[in-house]
């Protein structure tokens, strides 16, 4: 049996996104649901028992909400199409101006139909990103980014604890204010302490971490600090255009070409920017053959997905059609499936009684 | 190690310097305490030794602080952080991480250590606090006094030479203070750190320390060993107020040293009793039964009986985490009760509507700051008169008998802590309640300003108020109340007049009953009267 342990956070990530742009690539409702069936297994299989981990349930729900709101949206602003309409609510006249926008008015099963695959798509992509957060302590995540980042990552690590801590606050005047019987400018009697109490928080939280050492730094030259910044832009701009390219499918320069080049570009601004910050990380998660072999699970299954032909993952609303299941896209997502063993249990939290 | 040459500091649009033309020199391993009243300038003082002043807190310093040779104008707080280590007055809001042993290396990891030896001095922090079984757990779910240490092991990982402590065991219950005091003094002994430590509840620190810093307000600070400085401060614990009383010099600073001397005291006082006013029966105005408070499947209170008469100021005491605070939530009818009744003159405030409830109980929370939310005192008054239905300026009577002077045009975030709790008794006050609570309300009140709030809490009593407060000042609850209520675990286990409750616990004892025991005085004021 393998010592229990958290696999290394960066790798649940690229597992789940790699899922995630397979679910995109793909309206089949058969594979969806095996996607989602895939994410869920591996959450349910290999999640510990900390708070974060509890938050796949909220996931599911935003999928339902999604789906749901989809199709009604359908139906809300359907309009006639020509397929075969199940019901026909009255329609509500609108006025000149917005011409062509029919509200309610005949359904047709093509709509209903078309608005359940997008949403279900959605829906598998919302999942993927819930099982990465389920599965990896976010925080963990942050302490991983490279040394150009850290400072982002101080930032959101601060905000992930500053927003129980305003819950809290929130609370406890709330039920102070019940002690004043305090009527009417409800909002601002919440308000005004709740944000004073915020502001003595943060203050005293920065001046403890100037004590202890944080924003220590060497020095760069303007000229070297400029460039980091132009690399590390450009580099996410490339980035940001390859994602658009290889998920439009209509593939040519802007889309694997310009994302490795916006990576390239990136990294080079990230190195040169570590070599600013001087730091070093206590027990980091280390990347072993688990790791390596999560990882290598989504990126199969992805590619696997891009490979096949476009046309041959749609499943068209319009007419309506049976669902086939493509051999090799199920296979890929299959793969996905091995880290549910392939990762090492999670250790349990440390009880919290002492 | 820490030399201050003709240091003041000025901060924008005062009109006089915090500290004016300082000139010390702190030695190595001295545990220094930082004495003076509210406002006197510890916190500059404390902020001046890292270079919080002026770097952080803007301000302008003049003069040279220098820090192990480091001279803080050149070195912000980040690059002074090896050699000083400072814990601010409350360590939740100064963690950065969510569990102790990333706490613990936090520090080192901005400073660069290299991994093996983090790993190492982790390990031996957590022993050396005494916090090795709590390494994995999340901070916020620690007692007050295991955060304290958590808050100081998290700077001595990156092995500071000096240690600046603000407030340490202000909010913590007798017994966690004594482990937070143990291991600085442990540090001091062991590891010759210096330490430079700031407190209100200077009974605690006082016998500990080597040098007394005193801050008499004008800027100016004293500086010698703390029997000759005490002979002339206006803040001192009660145990040097009693030898000054009875003459003894030098002045004792320890219960052992007091005791010492205090044979002769004991025998003029012997064929004395404390002069105290009887507690007279009086009607019950608050009636508890078997309260019982539970969060989720955690009981906080467990079967209260309770009852409160007019006119007599009771305290509530017990450790951090006894179900104090739950109770008197319970009590007022605004918390969770999931069983028992509460009867305030024939109501049950838990069933009443909010308006109703406070003219029957009212209740000043822990931080007083939550009922406040407009932008002068003046302003806060009259909203209070229009909640309570009292006639308009009854807050402000009320507030200026509580106490004089405070300006109606001044913010409420810009009065001390005193006139802030003063506020917001006389806002809660304004319901007329017969039922007064009060939940830690001396935290952060220096001598003179608890002394100020027991004779406030007199006042309340004679107009014929029941006024239960909820504390760990064993000194205060000496002066200021004629019962204690001792919970623990949620239940009563001692209830009855302060002297018997408070004599005979090694952890609720006063000083001067320590000191006089077995003769059951409680103050200094209490002797004072007998020797006149």
């Amino acid at each position: 049996m393998r010592d229990a342990r958290a696999l290394h956070p960066g790798a649940w990530w690229v597992w789940a996104l790699a899922l995630a742009v397979a679910a995109s690539r793909t309206t089949n409702p058969l594979l969806l649901a095996l996607v989602i069936a895939v994410a869920g297994f591996v959450v349910v299989n290999r999640r510990g028992d900390a708070p974060w981990a509890l938050a796949f349930r909220v996931y599911v729900w935003v999928a339902v909400v999604i789906v749901a709101s989809r199709v009604l949206f359908r139906i809300l602003v359907g309009g006639e199409d020509g397929g075969h309409v199940l019901f026909t609510l009255p329609t509500i006249p609108l006025p000149a101006a917005a011409a062509g926008i029919e509200l309610l008015g005949p359904t047709s099963a093509e709509e209903l139909l078309g608005g359940f695959y997008d949403g279900l798509r959605l829906a598998a992509i919302v999942l993927c990103v819930g099982a990465a957060n389920a599965l990896a302590n976010p925080k963990r995540l942050l302490k991983a980014v490279p040394g150009a980042l850290a400072e982002v990552s101080t930032a959101v690590t601060v905000a992930l604890s500053v927003a129980p801590q305003l819950v809290e606050s929130v609370h406890r005047v709330r039920r102070a204010r019940r002690l004043r019987a305090a009527r009417g400018r409800g909002l601002r009697g919440v308000f005004v302490p709740v944000l004073a109490d915020a502001m003595d928080r943060s203050l005293a939280l920065a001046a403890a971490m100037d004590s202890r050492g944080y924003g220590r730094r060497g020095h760069l030259a303007p000229k070297v600090r400029a460039l980091i910044a132009v690399c590390v832009l450009s580099g996410f701009a490339g980035v940001a255009v390859g994602i658009f390219g290889v998920l439009d499918g209509s593939a040519g320069w802007l889309g694997v070409p310009m994302l490795v080049a916006g990576l390239v570009v990136a990294g080079v601004g990230f190195v040169l920017g570590g070599r600013r910050i001087r730091r070093t990380a206590y027990r980091p998660d280390p990347w072993r053959l688990p790791e390596t072999l999560v990882v290598l699970c989504g990126v199969l299954a992805c590619v696997a997905v891009l490979v096949v032909p476009p046309a041959s993952l749609d499943t068209p609303a319009n007419p309506p059609t049976w669902p086939t299941l493509p051999p090799l896209p199920v296979v890929a997502v299959l793969i996905a499936l091995l880290p549910a063993w392939l990762a090492p249990r999670p250790a349990p939290v440390a009880e919290v009684a002492s | 190690m820490i030399e201050f040459s003709q240091v003041s500091v000025t901060y924008e649009g005062a009109a006089r310097p915090v500290l004016r033309d300082v000139d010390l020199v702190i030695e190595e391993g001295e545990l220094c305490l930082v004495a003076g009243r509210t406002g006197a300038g510890k916190s500059t003082f404390l902020g001046a030794i890292n270079g919080l002043v002026p770097h952080f807190t803007g301000g302008k310093l003049a003069g040279r602080v220098l820090v192990d040779g480091r001279d803080t104008a050149t070195h912000p707080p980040r690059e002074l952080a090896s050699v000083v280590g400072v814990v601010g007055q409350d360590p939740l809001a100064g963690f950065v991480t969510d569990t102790v042993e990333e706490e613990l290396a936090y520090a080192m990891e901005q400073l660069a250590v290299a991994p093996d030896v983090m790993r190492k001095r982790v390990e031996e922090t957590l022993d050396l606090m005494g916090i090795a079984g709590l390494r994995h757990r999340p901070l916020r779910t620690l007692s007050g006094g295991q955060q304290q240490r958590v808050a100081i092991g998290s700077v001595l990982t990156a092995h500071p030479r000096v240690l600046v402590l603000d407030e340490p065991t202000s909010a913590l219950d007798p017994t966690a203070a004594e482990e937070v005091l143990a291991t600085i003094t442990r540090l001091v002994h062991d590891l010759g750190t210096t330490v430079v430590v700031a407190e209100h509840r200077m009974e605690r620190v006082a016998q500990y320390a080597d040098r007394l810093l005193y801050l008499p307000g004008d800027g100016s600070i004293g500086s010698g060993t703390p029997s000759d400085v005490f002979a002339g401060t206006d803040v001192a614990p009660p145990i040097v107020e009693l030898g000054r009383l009875a003459g003894w010099s030098p002045l004792p600073l320890s219960v052992r040293d007091a005791r010492r001397k205090a044979g002769p005291l004991r025998e003029r006082l012997a064929a004395a009793e404390p002069a105290r006013k009887p507690i007279r029966p009086a009607d019950t105005v608050l009636t508890a039964r078997g309260v019982h408070v539970r969060y989720g499947r955690v009981p906080a209170v467990r079967g209260v009986d309770l009852e409160l008469r007019r006119g007599e100021v009771v305290a509530l005491m017990g450790r951090n985490g006894s179900g104090k605070s739950s109770l008197l939530w319970a009590l007022q009818g605004s918390g969770e009760r999931s069983a028992g009744s509460v009867d305030v003159l024939g109501l049950d405030p838990g069933t009443a509507r909010p308006r109703v409830a406070r003219s029957r109980v009212g209740l000043v929370p822990q931080t007083p700051g939550d009922l406040l939310y407009l932008d002068s005192v003046g302003a806060e008054c009259r909203q209070a008169d229009t909640e309570s239905g009292a006639a308009a300026g009854t807050t402000k009577a009320l507030l200026d008998r509580l106490v004089p002077g405070v300006d109606p045009a001044a913010h409420p975030r810009d009065l001390s802590e005193g006139q802030r709790l003063a506020l917001v008794l006389a806002v809660q006050l304004a319901a007329a309640p017969p039922v007064v609570l009060l939940d830690e309300p001396t935290r952060g009140l220096d001598y003179p300003a608890k002394r100020h709030f027991a004779d406030v809490l007199a006042v309340l009593a004679a107009d014929g108020h029941a006024v239960l407060l909820a504390t760990h000042d064993v000194e205060f609850v000496a002066t200021a109340a004629a019962r204690v209520v001792v919970l623990a675990e949620g239940e009563i286990v001692a209830d009855g007049p302060t002297a018997d409750v408070v004599v005979s616990s090694p952890a609720f004892a006063p000083q001067v009953a320590k000191v006089l025991a077995p003769q059951e005085w409680l103050t200094v004021d209490e002797v004072a009267q007998a020797l006149r």
